[in-house]
């Protein structure tokens, strides 16, 4: 049995708001969150011991020249290049730290620009089997491999295109009340049934936006954020794997599916017992994939899970309450964020949005990396309410 | 699947197209599937200690960290498992080309695959997957179906990748020669559309030029620098394809007699063909994006080009510089995605190899894998049993090459 994590506890989520488009740096973005933690925690910037960083922007720089950029002296620093299981992971590794003592508060951060050209240079570079292999082919980007993904899943498990368009629609009326959301108009199902195709079978609503912003939390104890007075979440279980499953020809299960047991061990809880779930969700399909992989359902039973539940704030299993990726935008490594800085939000009360009444269990989960034909990295953490 | 129809003629008025390439960039590993597919070989990364074979290519092995790491060719043979049509894509040579095809394949061998796939695909089925240039000249993969379909080669991506001649307006440089005549024949049932003949003494009688439908005589002389200038000014703006044979080859050590006969030898082999890049090259490059744009350049060079064969010395130095200059002129054609080809023949069975003993190339064989190279999108062809042996030998050991060399 893996130790737990008591005594330490995650508070202060911040998000810089989104742009589609910014002159900006990630450096602006990332400095300017790691300024709104300063000034939610009512801490020194000097108080800050521990720093942890994920962008996709940042060249040449990494974690080390944002220490002289921003003027910090921390003990304690990582830089994780993981996206969308950023948020976890850097939960894990801060978690860790300040229960071991290498750090009294560390400042998790994860931000990205988008220049008007940044999303095709990000692309062409992301990594050496997307350069050699995906990237000549004319598919920049995850599109591909998730429309292949996407179109097996269908083929394999019977789920339609209408059952991928319920999570869409319900996330969407989650953003509507969600400030931070770029987008504010509601989706009905037609309208994501008839959007332009963008690779077979995905059309325009399944793909994530590019945007900028920033998200950022701080992990310290809990004694300490008593001190502070700072609403806090406790950490309750946390898992990661990479590069799972290997020898499958086509990714339909993730790293989850390995450790959910461990998981759900170590949190003494259940998929049963969430309150509401934070998937990655850059596309509907992965949703469903974790849906499955996470225990909500059986694998190859998510269509029928979609169909039974609603998955709007005051509905049933509440996913993606902010309104995920998909309705607020994906901000580069920040978006392996959003449903952490969201699942913290519910558990304290704090919300900005609708609000889960009585959330007591949460789930987050993250997904990353699509290196060359799957997504590499998977994390999830359970957290619950102080 | 439909078959291709004859294109349009362009319409004058409209700007030209300005060619745009694939993404070109490569690691070092990478690059080992575009040596192989240059010369129509599908070849992965196989492990010499536990033979798994592996892809995309990686600087170890994936399942037991040998660094030992061999290029062997592999069937190709898979299971297509998805596929998708992509209608949106962020790289401008893409933008113009979508709807675009693309499929995971399963491959015998062992791994995945991302792949182009061919039009006549659907999943699940079985494909076989090939490595093939693409307009910017590194290899990606394509998907074909396991079994030949109707017009298979008309598929617009794989036509891309290949210059197949039919349709398309090919100029011959020496359109008199054994070679050139066999190759006239080969590429008119091919279906070309038109295929110049170049004559340097048009106004000579005899060793004529049979009458092959689709065929024109132009006068062309590689060692007259105004000569080939004037036919690219007539016909420089159209030609699709151009397979530079004009050779001069004289049987000559280095030792013979003053300079004259490599003067002469390298003023048609090196010197009119850097003519010809001078003069049909911009042309060629400034339509290569057109529908039925410039696609490729053949040049006719010698096996002895990578190694001299001292009996016919001056022609083998000729051919080496030859062989240099067309690797420059590679490089400025890629930038329009216009393929150069490499033949390097043995002796072909002509007047100036009758003392060299069989087995010896004909001018029909010559021509069929020159037009079995534009179909294949291949980039160097070493046709016929000498050229094959020699190019083996060349890659076992240059030295040992060269002393073998030596008295044949």
């Amino acid at each position: 049995m893996r130790a737990a994590y008591d005594g330490v506890v995650i508070a202060a989520p911040v998000t810089i708001p989104y742009v589609r488009y910014s002159t900006r740096d990630a450096h602006w973005f990332l400095g300017r969150a790691l300024a709104a933690l300063v000034r939610c925690a009512g801490v020194k910037k000097g108080e800050l011991d521990g720093l942890c960083v994920s962008s996709f922007t940042l060249f040449p720089d990494t974690g080390v020249g944002l220490t002289q950029h921003f003027g910090l002296s921390p003990r304690w620093l990582d830089h994780i290049p993981m996206g969308g299981a950023s948020g976890v992971v850097a939960l894990r590794r801060a978690a860790r730290a300040v229960q071991a003592g290498d750090a009294a508060i560390v400042a998790c951060i994860a931000g990205d620009t988008n220049h008007v050209d940044s999303f095709r240079q990000n692309l062409a570079n992301f990594s050496r089997f997307a350069r050699d292999a995906v990237y000549p082919l004319g598919a920049g980007g995850p599109n591909m491999s998730f429309a292949l993904l996407t179109s097996h899943y269908m083929r394999q498990y019977g789920i339609e295109a209408r059952d991928f368009g319920k999570l869409c629609v319900a996330q969407r009326d989650n953003a509507l009340k969600f400030p931070h959301a770029l987008f504010k108009k509601p989706l009905t199902l037609d309208e994501y049934l008839n959007a332009r195709p963008v690779a077979d079978p995905l059309k325009l609503f399944d793909c994530v936006m590019p945007c900028a912003g920033a998200e950022g939390f701080l992990v310290m104890s809990e004694e300490r954020a008593k001190n502070l007075r700072l609403p806090f979440a406790r950490i309750l279980g946390t898992i990661e794997r990479h590069n799972a499953f290997p020898e499958d020809p086509m990714q339909l299960r993730g790293g989850w599916a390995l450790d959910r047991d461990d998981l759900y061990a170590q949190a003494g809880a259940g998929a049963a017992d969430m309150d509401f779930a934070q998937v990655y969700d850059d596309y509907p399909v992965i949703n469903v994939l974790q849906l499955e992989d996470l225990g909500f359902c059986e694998k190859g039973a998510g269509a029928d899970f979609v169909r039974r539940n609603s998955f709007t704030v005051g509905g049933s299993l509440p996913l993606n309450t902010s309104g995920g990726q998909l309705s607020v935008g994906q901000a580069g490594a920040a978006g392996g964020y959003l449903g952490m800085t969201e699942a913290v939000r519910q558990l304290t009360g704090e919300t900005l949005g609708a609000r889960v009444e009585n959330a007591r269990l949460g789930l987050v989960s993250g997904f990353g990396m699509i290196n060359y034909d799957r997504g590499l990295c998977s994390g999830a953490a359970v957290l619950g309410r102080a | 699947m439909s078959e291709l129809q004859e294109p349009k003629p362009r319409n004058p008025v409209r700007a030209l197209r300005r060619p745009t390439l694939p993404p070109g960039g490569r690691s070092r590993a990478a690059l080992r599937l575009t040596a192989a597919a240059a010369e129509g070989r599908f070849e992965l990364q196989h492990c010499f200690e536990c033979a798994t074979v592996q892809y995309p290519p990686r600087s170890v092995c994936v399942n037991c960290l040998s660094h030992r790491l061999e290029w062997r060719e592999v069937s190709g043979a898979g299971d297509l498992i998805a596929d998708t049509v992509l209608h949106h894509s962020n790289e401008l040579y893409y933008r113009e080309r979508v709807p675009l095809r693309l499929g995971t394949v399963k491959l015998d061998a062992g791994p995945v695959a991302l792949a182009h796939l061919h039009r006549d695909c659907a999943a699940p089925s079985r494909v076989t997957v090939r490595a093939h240039l693409d307009k910017s000249g590194q290899a990606v993969l394509i998907a074909l179906p396991s079994k030949d379909t109707p017009n298979m080669a008309d598929d617009p991506m794989l036509r891309e990748m290949t210059s197949d001649p039919k349709f398309r307006k090919v100029l011959i440089t020496d359109g008199k020669s054994a070679v050139g005549q066999a190759l006239a024949k080969a590429l008119v049932e091919a279906g070309a559309d038109i295929v110049w003949l170049g004559i340097a003494e048009p106004w000579k009688q005899g060793g004529g030029t049979p009458d092959l439908p689709q065929t024109e005589r132009v006068p062309l002389d590689l060692t007259d620098e105004k000569s080939v200038r004037d036919l690219a000014g007539v016909i420089g703006g159209t030609v699709d394809i151009l397979i530079n044979t004009a050779e001069l080859h004289r049987n000559h050590t280095i030792a013979d007699r003053g300079t004259e006969t490599a003067r002469a030898e390298m003023e048609v082999n090196y010197l009119g063909l850097m003519r010809l890049a001078q003069a049909f090259g911009p042309a060629m490059r400034a339509r290569a994006a057109e529908r039925t744009g410039a696609t490729a350049w053949v040049n006719l060079l010698s096996v002895y080009a990578l190694s001299a064969l001292p009996s016919h010395g001056t022609f083998s130095a000729s051919k080496a510089a030859a062989l240099a200059l067309s690797q420059n002129l590679r490089s400025d054609m890629r930038r329009a995605g216009i393929r150069v080809v490499n033949v390097f023949p043995g002796p072909i069975d002509d007047e100036w190899n009758q003392l060299v003993p069989p087995p010896k190339l004909a001018p029909s064989a010559l021509a069929k894998a020159i037009v079995a190279a534009l179909r294949d999108g291949v980039e160097d062809v070493y046709p016929g049993d000498v050229a094959q042996d020699v190019m083996t030998r060349f890659r076992e050991s240059q030295k040992v090459l060269e002393r073998e060399l030596w008295d044949q």
